[in-house]
């Protein structure tokens, strides 16, 4: 029980990830609080959750006042934060930068970027008080290398490693330790999607090809990567800070 | 039921430092240990101590750029325990030195112990990994592998292979389930780092101290164990936020 009464914070916790980090954390004795867009989504989420304590919130990360404000109720619900995933994420429009939109662009940045800074901002201003706490930001190898059609989604990740490695710096000295996952294709609703958007209805080639481009041959499971959240976020993990781990069945090594 | 439960680990530079304290915590996690150093005194002493907490564990001296020595360490560990599941590459040297007073016969011992001993070691876990179906090798490098610094030429460009050579056997042996990563740690307080620059060090890291052996342990449990069974090829760094600046 590495997180009995840890205080575990999980935006994008409907997604597939969010999902299986918060059974992961729950397992182990962690209180929750599960932030995502829609209630009705959240709520079948949370079905699937056996925690001791669950409190859903839904926000949209994008605006800066309800970042704010599921970090206030976390808090007084539970009075700290403990561990927080700054998960949520969006893939956006598949198109070349050639006819790439800026609503596109500015949507993703608006989740993945934005989203990313005001979890930071609020979060890390409880850890600080505290001088405590554990951030794993949900970065990609989109973060590290380049995806044909998905410029938004790449510029943003990249800068969420960028945010990742400025935040541990700054929060070095308060005991709070944030890093980043960098996983490659996770086996989601959300490959689903991306799947679609590069093939329309040839979307089970797309998925043989993706799978195909890692050399294990086949994407992560979303339990793979709670797996690391949970190392990242405990204390076996006390002296990592600022660093990115990729978890991609070795496709990292066949690029810088 | 420890996460390495009866599991075979090879430890070379296991009798002191981040070798030593890894092998304290893989034996906690069920594995049986083979400790492979140069020095036979603090090594049989380690084998002693892992002995006492009712671990199965083995010595074995060996000079890792010796491939002789190498060969005697997979016959001995397979005579004894029947198979290799894990190898924690982790002997390696290094000295502080300018590089235009380095001599070419420390600049080649540096390189062959950092370089080809990580290799020849690496090489016959694989060759037992691939008789029994896999395994998982964690290589130390150094965050020295991933940036410079002045003085240390050989063992930053060494380390910067082992970096490599990780990313090569990761990709190579991806569909055979052998999975291949190395540690890069930052300022940890072994002996290899003299009393008087710790304090130094330590403030030119963003957590402000040194990282513990067993703290290198701990990551390198993740890395051997089933918790990281997506991850190969990368080298993973725990540095207190020392590459980050």
């Amino acid at each position: 029980m590495r997180f009995k009464d840890k205080v575990v914070l999980i935006t994008g916790a409907a997604g597939g990830i969010g999902i299986a980090a918060a059974q992961a954390y729950a397992k182990e004795g962690a209180k929750l609080a599960l932030v995502d867009l829609k209630q009705e989504p959240l709520e079948k989420a949370a079905e699937q959750i056996e925690a001791q304590d669950k409190l859903l919130l839904t926000a949209n990360v994008s605006n800066e006042e309800e970042v704010k404000g599921f970090v206030q109720k976390t808090k007084d619900h539970y009075g700290r934060i403990d561990i927080f995933l700054n998960n949520a994420g969006i893939n956006g429009e598949f198109h070349n930068i050639t006819d790439q939109t800026e609503e596109n662009f500015q949507n993703v940045f608006g989740v993945n970027v934005m989203g990313v800074f005001f979890g930071l901002k609020y979060v890390l201003q409880v850890m600080k008080e505290q001088k405590s706490g554990a951030v794993v930001n949900t970065a990609s190898n989109g973060g590290l290398l380049g995806a044909p059609g998905m410029s938004a989604y790449v510029a943003s990740k990249h800068a969420v490693v960028g945010l990742n490695k400025t935040a541990a710096l700054e929060m070095a000295e308060y005991g709070v330790r944030v890093n980043a996952v960098a996983p490659s294709g996770v086996n989601t609703e959300m490959m689903r999607r991306i799947e679609q958007n590069a093939a329309g209805d040839q979307a089970e080639e797309a998925r043989k090809a993706f799978e195909a481009s890692v050399p294990m041959n086949r994407y992560a499971t979303a339990e793979e990567i709670a797996d690391l959240m949970v190392f990242l976020s405990s204390d076996q993990a006390s002296f990592i800070s600022g660093s990115y781990y990729r978890i991609d069945g070795g496709q990292g090594a066949t690029s810088v | 039921m420890g996460k390495l439960q009866d599991q075979v680990a090879i430890i070379t530079g296991g009798a002191s430092g981040i070798g030593a304290a890894t092998a304290r915590l893989f034996v906690q996690e069920g594995a049986k240990v083979v400790l492979v150093d140069l020095n036979e005194e603090k090594g049989k002493a380690m084998e002693q101590e892992l002995k006492s907490l009712s671990a199965e564990a083995l010595f074995v001296k060996a000079d890792i750029t010796s491939e002789e020595d190498v060969t005697n360490i997979y016959k001995q560990t397979i005579d004894t325990f029947g198979k290799v599941d894990i190898l924690f590459n982790n002997a390696g040297i290094g000295r502080t030195l300018p590089s235009h007073e380095l001599e070419y016969s420390e600049w080649r011992k540096t390189v062959n112990v950092d370089l080809d001993g990580v290799f020849l070691v690496a090489r016959g876990a694989i060759r037992e990994m691939l008789k029994t179906g896999g395994g998982t090798i964690v290589n130390t490098a150094s965050m020295y592998g991933w940036v410079g610094a002045p003085g240390n030429a050989a063992y930053n460009a060494a380390k910067a292979g082992v970096i490599n050579l990780t990313r090569s056997l990761g990709l190579e042996y991806a569909d055979q389930n052998i999975r291949v990563n190395a540690l890069c740690p930052g300022y940890i307080d072994t002996p290899i780092i003299p009393a008087e620059i710790k304090q130094e060090l330590a403030q030119a890291t963003p957590m402000k101290r040194l990282g513990q052996a067993e703290e290198m342990a701990k990551a390198v449990l993740f890395m051997a164990s089933d918790d990281s069974a997506f991850m190969t090829g990368n080298s993973l760094i725990v540095d207190g936020g020392f590459t980050a600046q």
